[in-house]
């Protein structure tokens, strides 16, 4: 138990250093809608999510309705869906409630990747000793975004503001790349966000409005037209 | 109206936990509905798309500076560079051409 407890840290470090740069990035875009440096840290410590977390804070950058926030989390997190369900067939049949509700609490693309590449089933031990290491990194960059964001000067911040949708590019390219649908997809969910930001009634809604109707509705087009095989997604979760 | 801050963050945690926990816990079954499948799959594709396209326009001080930046982005990362040198390179560019187009 100890032992893959320290195996999970050190496996985490990398992680944690990773996360350090993409919640840096993050609690600049915190700063911008308003959040203070600690707001921003509870913010990383409860949710563990970049996309999810952005998708919050241009919510609450906007001041839009409770509602609002509860789809656009649900919509920016729904992928944790997919991987929580792959992890749940890996738990070994009787292990304890507890655990499966701590392994809930840090579901990221990175700790689903090293829990699930475990040979046999999860050893809850060993992505505790991740989550204790990746989890604080990824609270206090976001913090550290945050006070970056009110300190640099403006010609910095200007440039930071870019960081995390660069990280967002880093992350639907190289699939892009490899798949001709998302590559089309890509395409066509610039076009209708630009085309949806200009026209004169979708212009009115929210930015969180339109992005939920977008996703919602590009998707369900691209899945009843282009059904995922199994192993392209295998690929993604990797 | 204004909103209490906690109270959005709470609901955001919330929202994020059930999603993650409930697989885990209650439903504990491999999704099957092909259709399902396919669509959990596009949608973090879709939203980053959506939410990085126009809203970077607006996050810097010039929107042109702005626009090479995400073409640059897009180019690094089709070449194969990594979250960070990707991003790096936004924000570089951004800096760089700021120097020329701002005052």
């Amino acid at each position: 138990m100890k032992k893959e407890f320290y195996e999970g840290m050190k496996d985490g470090i990398p992680i944690g250093l990773g996360y350090f740069a993409v919640s840096f990035s993050l609690g600049v875009a915190a700063k911008n809608a308003g959040l203070t440096a600690f707001e921003g840290f509870i913010a990383s410590l409860l949710n563990n999510a970049s996309a999810g977390e952005y998708a919050g804070f241009i919510v609450i950058a906007a001041d839009a309705g409770y509602l609002e926030m509860v789809l656009m989390t649900l919509v920016a997190n729904a992928r944790y869906l997919l991987m929580s369900c792959a992890l749940s067939q890996k738990f070994a049949p009787h292990t304890p409630l507890r655990h499966r509700l701590l392994i809930g609490y840090d579901v990221t693309d990175e700790l689903f990747g090293i829990t699930i590449a475990r040979p046999g089933t999860i050893a809850p031990f060993y992505t505790y000793g991740a989550i204790a290491v990746a989890a604080p990194c990824w609270a206090v960059g976001t913090a550290l975004g945050v006070i970056a964001g009110n300190l640099l000067p403006l010609r910095v911040v200007s440039a930071l503001n870019v960081a995390l949708f660069g990280m967002f590019l880093a992350v639907i390219i190289p699939p892009a790349r490899k798949d001709r649908t998302v590559a089309a997809l890509v395409a066509i969910s610039f076009l209708a966000s630009f085309s949806a930001a200009k026209l004169p009634f979708t212009s009115r809604l929210s930015d969180g409005t339109r992005t939920i109707i977008l996703t919602v509705l590009l998707s369900a087009i691209a899945a009843a037209l282009f059904p995922v095989k199994d192993e392209e997604e295998s690929a993604y979760d990797s | 109206m204004t909103h209490n801050i906690y109270l959005y963050l709470l609901i955001m945690a919330g929202v994020t936990y059930a999603i993650r926990v409930l697989p885990l816990t209650l439903i504990r079954k491999q999704i099957r509905n092909s259709f399902l499948r396919s669509f959990l799959y596009y949608v973090p594709y879709v939203t980053l798309a959506v939410m990085t396209f126009p809203a970077i326009l607006d996050a810097t001080q010039s929107p042109i500076a702005a626009a090479v930046s995400l073409i640059v982005g897009m180019i690094a990362a089709w070449c194969g560079a990594g979250l960070f040198p990707v991003s790096l390179s936004c924000c570089a560019v951004v800096f760089i051409l700021e120097l020329f187009l701002c005052r």
